[in-house]
């Protein structure tokens, strides 16, 4: 492979090149801003780029590499591998906007846990990558800073919140990228943009740095082009936190994937509630193939029923909302951000949230603070809760009976650009087969499984019980072993 | 009419803990460090930090809700209260709401009239506000300053229990008290650490039913406490003698003018959407932890002087002054332990070194003192080595310069003359030297026996064991008789 498309290797192909000295991570770095340079005015899939940074770091790298030939000592594991970051994600000394205006010019002054993590184990920092606000929305429409294009149609939306990260991936500017996943901003995008996402269990991956949209749903997940590659991530990012009182002390297991694609004694169950009217056809088609797929593989295939899951977007949108009018309660425009100039207080508040806030915000901010409101609380964010626990419940008995869950992500392909403008609860409908995993806490991976008509992806996800993100990795592995869904690249 | 007051108190109390409720940023003195010293991402409420909770913020509650005989939830909340002031990073302030760390405690006070108990609503964990400062230099300002902000901050609500200013005294003093005794708090009431809020109501005498009580915010000491509760009676006697009806509402206290003054009406009052932290799992409080701080908790002032008036036979006052503060109760011991008579060394404790302290303005700990030094000097005191008037001033002494006792009085031979070869021969030079007097005594003027000790007093420089004495001249007076 020539130094010029080291960009089209996949994570683990890099590594394998990095460590067999075919290339060096300056080589393999410069290749993808290279691409991204290439790409970006129509993509448009990044904030923020950081190519000093990403250059220097390479470099630093490359040094280790070479010492570590003379001295012997070990190296860390993902050594000069770039990625991208969500720009959702604090990192240090680079600036992260969360796609608002309130945050334009806020540089945190630490990393999030997670992508400490991946720096520690010597990945190479590319840029800060577009999402929707705050991470609120389903298509990158909603980022201050202009919409991210779906590389496979540029007229078509990336999916989101994470839109900028899978279109990244998905147009080989960066072989991996964090994303979070709130309601579906992994998986949804991975699925509309052709490539693997992982959204983990609930407690999994420290939330520490990820600035908060709905903290009891908020994850942070990451964009590959195999569930291999996420694999290879995954155990460096994923275990306990002293920072994240809600992380769990569990070991994290090392994701050794098997050589052959067996899925015997894999018990994998169908949710029938994931099949409605009015999805795309297509969509059902693909699904249902690659579990046939899975089957032929010796997978234990049956039919099984999630019943609470038509309340899942109900009791999202008013759990998420509720939580983000907290959340975003902190831009005040006193210690940090937006700020505008007033003569009182309230007003200094009103302008300074006013001139800050996009209108999507704006909406769940309304939308929560009426949810919490005395008088309401019982009907809404209580009821709301109470029929979390069933959305729970559902997934608990399910997982007694089954290994997996395998159902479609989205109920149809990418849609365009402004399709969903004016209509939020259109909007809304993309997020109704992605919403219960976050409510339920449990892992869910997005893979791809096809192609409609017009050549745009179709992804298809893999739900597992609580912390068991190994029986996913193996799965996909597995289906991604005997398909090519998944090394297909769109045309640039 | 006459009405019967019912006065409850929200007391918050600082905890003294190394670091704050929910990051590892030091708990610095709020009045004396430079602002916005000891605050990080987490406590400024940066984007994307989370709240970890302080273990030794929830032992401290613990101690505090055990002292108060409160019974403590397994499980407990921690809830967001939503409300937008620059004094507050997040925007909202965590706290415990539905479910609080402990309920259902009392507090036993003492009265004039006797004992009181006041029962304890709950007892919850929060963190405490940045500080705010206005200043104009041309231009009004409002300055940030967080050090403040995330401090452990417990909140103690009393019952209504409370019916006179006497009863609140007692029982905010008390409250006080056990705080520093469980090295919770440092009852630095001038730094803040300790602040009240009270709801005052009136009724007429003999009603069951409550009146309509307002709620008394921001009372940063006693003092304030006292005065706002007392204005506060005052004015709902007066509307409701006029047949007027009190508004429920929030009030303020101006020290200043010494009136409380409207806040905001029932109508206006704040809707806080509270809703439990998501950041952060129930607080979980298994019984070998709780067993564990139970353990480990110090005697509280009401024990302790309830131990020193049955260990030492005080009185009940005398016994309540020493058990109050654990380092006098611990010098006192200490003294004791070391050979000092218990009723002279609590005389001597509260009456002379407690009036040097007045005097001084200098605290406990800044005593020169040992117990014992002091239980040296108490000793020769029983012992009669030296008198009454002589220990008070080599008590001086020593308090001023930290010497022991039996070194002062050696170098300034205030040594009381108890030699009773020295006595015999200085009553028997007094006699012989007024031969008038020893006449007219003689001669049935008995009432010259004091005189004649004066006379030898002076002549032993006032140093002379006045038992001993005493006795000598009364033998010799019988001697010439014969």
């Amino acid at each position: 492979m020539s130094a010029n498309n080291l960009h089209e290797l996949s994570l683990a192909q890099a590594l394998a090149g990095l460590q067999r000295g075919d290339f060096s991570s300056r080589e393999l770095t410069d290749a993808c801003l290279a691409r991204i340079d290439g790409l970006e005015t129509r993509v448009h899939a990044f904030i923020t780029l950081t190519p000093d940074l990403a250059r220097q770091q390479a470099d630093q790298a490359d040094a280790v590499r070479a010492r570590a030939k003379k001295t012997g000592e070990a190296l860390p594991p993902l050594l000069g591998l770039p990625v991208a970051v969500k720009d959702v994600l604090c990192t240090r000394g680079v600036r992260t906007t969360c796609g608002s205006r309130i945050l334009e010019n806020f540089v945190p002054p630490f990393n999030a846990t997670a992508v400490q993590r991946a720096l520690d184990a010597g990945m190479v920092l590319l840029g800060k990558t577009n999402n929707d606000e705050f991470a609120m929305g389903s298509s990158t429409e909603n980022s201050a800073y202009g919409p991210t294009r779906n590389p496979w149609d540029l007229a078509r939306v990336p999916g989101g919140s994470s839109g900028g990260s899978a279109a990244a991936v998905a147009a080989r500017m960066t072989p991996a990228a964090f994303g979070s996943d709130t309601g579906g901003s992994v998986r949804q995008p991975a699925s509309y943009c052709g490539i693997s996402g992982i959204k983990p269990t609930y407690g999994r991956v420290s939330r520490y740095g990820l600035v908060a949209y709905g903290s009891s749903l908020d994850s942070v997940g990451l964009f590959a082009r195999s569930a291999e590659d996420l694999s290879l991530v995954f155990s460096q990012i994923a275990g306990y936190d002293e920072r994240d009182a809600t992380t769990l002390d569990l070991p994290v297991p090392s994701y050794d994937l098997p050589q052959a694609p067996d899925l015997n004694g894999v018990r994998i169950g169908v949710p029938k509630e994931y099949f409605i009217a009015g999805m795309q056809a297509e969509v059902e088609a693909c699904v249902r193939q690659a579990i046939e797929q899975l089957q032929a593989l010796g997978a234990q295939v049956r039919e099984i029923s999630l019943p609470h899951t038509e309340y899942a977007l109900p009791v999202y949108y008013l759990i998420a909302p509720a939580e983000a009018s907290a959340n975003l309660a902190r831009y005040d425009g006193i210690r940090y951000g937006l700020s505008e100039e007033s003569e009182t207080m309230l007003e200094l508040y009103r302008r300074t949230r006013g001139a800050g806030f996009g209108s999507e915000v704006k909406r769940r901010i309304m939308l929560g603070t009426y949810a919490l409101s005395a008088g309401y609380y019982d009907a809404y964010y209580g009821q709301a809760q109470k029929v979390r626990t069933l959305i729970k419940r559902d997934f608990e008995q399910a997982f007694e009976q089954v290994d997996a869950i395998a159902c479609p992500v989205a109920p149809s392909t990418a849609f365009k650009l402004g399709e969903h403008a004016d209509d939020p609860l259109a909007m809304y409908l993309e997020d109704v087969f992605t919403l219960p995993i976050n409510l339920g806490g449990v892992p869910g991976l997005a893979f791809p499984a096809g192609f409609d008509r017009q050549g745009l992806p179709v992804g298809m996800q893999l739900l597992g019980g609580h912390f068991n993100e190994a029986v996913l990795f193996r799965i996909a592995h597995a289906y991604q072993m005997v398909t090519d869904w998944h090394t297909r690249a769109p045309a640039l | 009419m006459r009405y019967e007051a019912v006065i409850g108190l929200e007391v918050h109390a600082e905890l003294l803990t190394r670091s704050k409720m929910f990051c590892s940023c030091a708990v610095v003195d709020s009045t004396s460090a430079a602002p916005n010293t000891a605050v990080c991402p987490v406590c400024a409420g940066m984007p994307g930090v989370l709240p970890v909770v302080n273990r030794q913020a929830v032992e401290y509650a613990l101690r505090v809700a055990l002292a108060l005989d409160c019974e403590v939830a397994q499980t407990s909340l921690f809830a967001r209260k939503n409300y937008f002031y620059p004094d507050l990073p997040k925007g909202y302030q965590i706290s415990q709401y539905e479910y609080p760390l402990a309920e259902r405690g009392r507090l036993v006070v003492d009265t004039i009239s006797g004992e009181r108990t006041i029962r304890i609503r709950r007892v919850h964990l929060e963190e405490d506000t940045g500080k705010l400062t206005h200043v104009n230099d041309g231009q009004p300002r409002s300055l940030v300053d967080l050090n403040r902000a995330g401090v452990p901050l417990l909140e103690i609500v009393s019952e209504p229990d409370m019916h006179s200013l006497e009863e609140v005294r007692a029982y905010a003093t008390s409250l006080r008290s056990i705080l520093r005794a469980l090295g919770v708090n440092s009852g630095d009431m001038e730094k803040g650490v300790i602040r009240f809020e009270a709801n005052v109501s009136i009724r007429p005498e003999g009603s069951a039913q409550l009146g309509t009580r307002v709620e008394i915010k921001n009372l940063n000491s006693f003092r304030a406490m006292e005065r706002a509760i007392a204005y506060e009676l005052e004015r709902q006697a007066a509307i409701l003698d006029q047949g007027k009806e009190v508004a429920q509402e929030t009030l303020g206290w101006s020290e200043s003018e010494g009136r409380t003054y409207s806040q905001r009406s029932k109508e206006e009052a704040h809707d806080y959407r509270y809703f439990p932290e998501p950041d952060l799992p129930p607080l979980v409080v298994d019984a070998d932890w709780l067993e564990r701080v139970a353990a480990e908790m110090p005697e509280l002032p009401r024990a302790r002087q309830q131990r020193f008036m049955n260990n030492y036979a005080l009185a009940a006052v005398d016994a309540r002054l020493l058990a109050e503060e654990a380092e006098t109760a611990a010098f006192y011991e200490a003294a004791v332990a070391a050979g000092a008579a218990p009723r002279l060394a609590a005389n001597y404790l509260l009456g002379e070194v407690f009036a040097w302290m007045n005097a001084s303005g200098e605290p406990f700990s800044a005593l020169r003192i040992t117990p014992s030094s002091f239980a040296g000097l108490i000793q020769m005191l029983e012992s009669g080595q030296v008198n009454q008037n002589t220990a008070k001033a080599v008590l001086a002494e020593m308090l001023r310069d930290g010497r022991e006792a039996a070194e002062i009085i050696a170098a300034s031979g205030l040594q009381q003359v108890s030699d009773a070869d020295v006595i015999t021969a200085l009553v028997a030079r007094v006699l012989e030297e007024n031969p008038a007097e020893v006449e007219s005594y003689l001669n049935g003027k008995e009432t010259l026996a004091n005189w004649f000790f004066g006379q030898v007093m002076r002549a032993a420089a006032g140093r002379a064991n006045p038992q001993i004495l005493r006795r000598e001249l009364a033998r010799q007076l019988g001697n010439l008789k014969r």
